[in-house]
């Protein structure tokens, strides 16, 4: 058993299962942005970045290439995010948070519905976004398909860490998140950094459906679900205050699963996400916090 | 004087809740009051919800899980130990309160966010391991009542006789269901305004405080869990009795995504306010496709009513409810 292990298959399979998790990431950095700065999961991130894929496939199907569809995409999400912060975020902004998780849940059925309402409920699939030959790297063969989707996945995050580090836009969103009173006395118009949060989280999500999408034969309006359990558990196992937590905890996230259904038999394709929650659920057992989260000091 | 005024009201309350629950299921049709019985199950998982986030602080998203237990519990034992499906409930109850407690565990350790994963954890497994167990459960099929254990299901007749008086499956059922669901709303308002009410409010508000006046942390919360996870249990025992079904896809991550939004509309914290809870979770569903069937505008009214309840009423109906209520009740008990 030990002689035919298969170096190949191995890195192989890391690489699939890192351009899962890039995916997985995309979409957890899009539900970090919204937890950190108002102790809320949205649990409509996934549904939401559905809504964006579908978008993304109309224009596809009106004659955009796949790449040109792909940014017009990201700029619609955008706004549609801010939107949806203005609309049905901001009159509860002063509610328990349990009060404004329970309007995220209202707003994935609402997304869902409106999707299916739209876009009648029938598979459709989308152009796929790099060539699907294989790649030739150190005698190894990888799909192109795979090492883009990483690209593009840690290419988003990369551009959205620039603009919280280095823009004064991102530092006051920063602070908002980090001090609400202190950036208010200051000038920050906080609400305001709420919805510009909201709307970057959205055009994560985004890219994170436009990736997950021509992957898949055929899809349909469930799409995101997977990926949304998926990146939840990976930003958990991160820790859900820190982005880069997120972005590793996916990675990993992806990495393990992909290697449990392809080496542990019993497991299969039905068992991978309890195993891989049970592996997670572990690790917080020793780290409560996540792998880089911070231990909140509370005031008594 | 006023004390006697205050006993007066309360008397009442309770002959008005004595009165609707035996008269309701005259008002509808027959068919509709097995309706009814299936709010009950809500209310009954519900409430049990609502000790544990509304009143303990701690958010369970595997509440739908641990009716799986329950209801799992009362068709094995109907169908592989042949009892009588209404007796296993108090079994599918201690099966859930241990499950319960067992899920509880990881609260020690965790709290939040990072908690509600463990329960989200438990809630995604459930149905893929219901298939793999499949001697015991079933598997991707389920139990059915009717045709593996016919001679256990209560009514299959048409009609039970309980003490002398006939009445209809549908009437029974909800008799059985809302009947067990007062007992279970009186002992919850017993729980949550003695002692151990006052604990789990300590440890929701405060937990370091709470620990600095001689809260045993851990105890609490698993009890918290446990006493719960009872109330899931015996709401999942009924819907199996309702059902005469179970099968993995009953009890999906979605069911407990329901319950907790039954909770929060409902009003946390607060338990008058299940009964609206549950009837949300129950009905508005049912609304939104008669206002229209196209594929996707249920779901998206469904959806747009629960944000507008939320927004009108952020501490859902039990909030509403304590602010009508608050100038009655000081009237009362202030007045010369």
């Amino acid at each position: 058993m030990l002689l035919a292990f298969d170096w190949t298959q191995l890195a192989q399979q890391i690489v699939i299962g890192l351009s899962s998790g890039g995916v997985f990431a995309t979409l957890a950095v899009a539900l970090v942005l919204i937890y950190r700065s108002t102790g809320v999961v949205n649990f409509a991130q996934g549904e939401m970045a559905m809504f964006s894929t579908f978008i993304a496939w109309s224009l596809v199907h009106h004659g955009l290439s796949y790449w040109a569809a792909f940014f017009l995409t990201v700029a619609i999400s955008f706004f549609g995010g801010v939107g949806i912060e203005r609309v049905v975020i901001k009159p509860v902004e002063r509610a328990p948070v349990l009060t404004v998780v329970i309007v995220t849940l209202g707003l994935f059925f609402l997304v869902n519905g409106a999707a299916r309402w739209i876009w009648s409920p029938e598979v459709r699939s989308l152009p796929n976004a790099f060539s699907t030959r294989p790649i030739d790297v150190a005698g190894v063969a990888f799909s192109i398909q795979d090492l883009g989707t990483i690209a593009v996945s840690l290419g988003a995050v990369g551009l959205l860490w620039l603009f919280f580090r280095f823009t004064k836009l991102g530092l006051a969103s920063r602070a908002a998140a980090v001090n609400p009173e202190a950036s208010r006395l200051v000038g920050v118009r906080v609400s305001w950094m709420l919805a510009l949060g909201w709307g970057l989280a959205a055009a994560m999500g985004a890219v994170s459906g436009m990736l997950t999408a021509p992957a898949l034969a055929s899809f349909d309006q469930n799409l995101m679900q997977p990926v949304l359990l998926y990146a939840f558990a990976g930003a958990v196992l991160g820790g859900l205050d820190s982005p880069l937590g997120a972005v590793v905890g996916s990675l990993l996230l992806g990495v393990l699963i992909n290697l449990i259904g392809t080496y542990v038999d019993w497991v299969g394709t039905d068992l991978r996400l309890p195993v891989a929650l049970a592996v997670i659920l572990g690790v917080l057992l020793v780290k409560p916090t996540g792998l880089f989260g911070r231990a909140e000091v509370v005031r008594v | 004087m006023r004390r006697g005024l205050g006993i007066a009201v309360w008397a009442l309350t309770a002959v008005a809740v004595l009165a609707l629950y035996l008269l309701a299921p005259h008002l509808v049709s027959d068919f509709h009051s097995r309706d009814l019985a299936q709010a009950g199950v809500f209310f009954i998982a519900i409430v049990g919800l609502n000790i544990l986030t509304g009143y303990t602080g701690q958010i369970s998203l595997g509440h739908g899980a641990l009716m799986a237990v329950g209801g799992y519990t009362t068709a094995a034992l109907a169908v592989h130990e042949h009892w009588r499906d209404v007796w296993t409930i108090p079994l599918a109850g201690i099966a859930a309160g241990v499950v319960g407690f067992l899920i509880g565990l990881p609260a020690l350790r965790l709290s939040g966010i990072y908690l509600a994963l463990a329960t989200f954890a438990f809630a995604v497994a459930m149905p893929s391991l219901l298939k793999k167990f499949s001697g015991l459960t079933g598997g991707g099929q389920g139990l059915r009542l009717l045709e593996q254990a016919p001679l256990q299901v209560t009514g299959l007749s048409g009609t039970v006789t309980v003490f002398g008086h006939s009445t209809t499956q549908n009437h029974f059922l909800y008799y059985l269901t809302w009947g067990i669901g007062l007992v279970a709303f009186v002992i919850a308002w017993l729980i949550v305004r003695g002692r151990l009410g006052r604990t789990f409010r300590a440890v929701r508000d405060s937990e370091v405080a709470a620990a600095s006046v001689g809260i045993d942390l851990a105890r609490t919360k698993t009890l918290a869990f446990a006493i719960s996870g009872v109330y899931a249990g015996v709401a999942g025992a009924l819907f199996a009795i309702q059902a005469e079904i179970v099968n993995p896809l009953s009890f999906t991550f979605l069911l407990s995504i329901l319950l907790l939004v039954g909770a929060v509309v409902g009003g946390l914290g607060s338990l008058p306010g299940m009964v609206v809870g549950a009837f949300f979770v129950e009905y508005v569903p049912d609304l939104s496709t008669h206002v229209s069937s196209k594929p996707g505008v249920p779901d998206f009214i469904y959806g747009a009513a629960i944000i507008l309840v939320m927004i009108l009423l952020p501490t859902g109906a039990g909030g509403l409810l304590r602010r009508v209520a608050r100038p009655l009740t000081t009237r009362l008990y202030l007045r010369p």
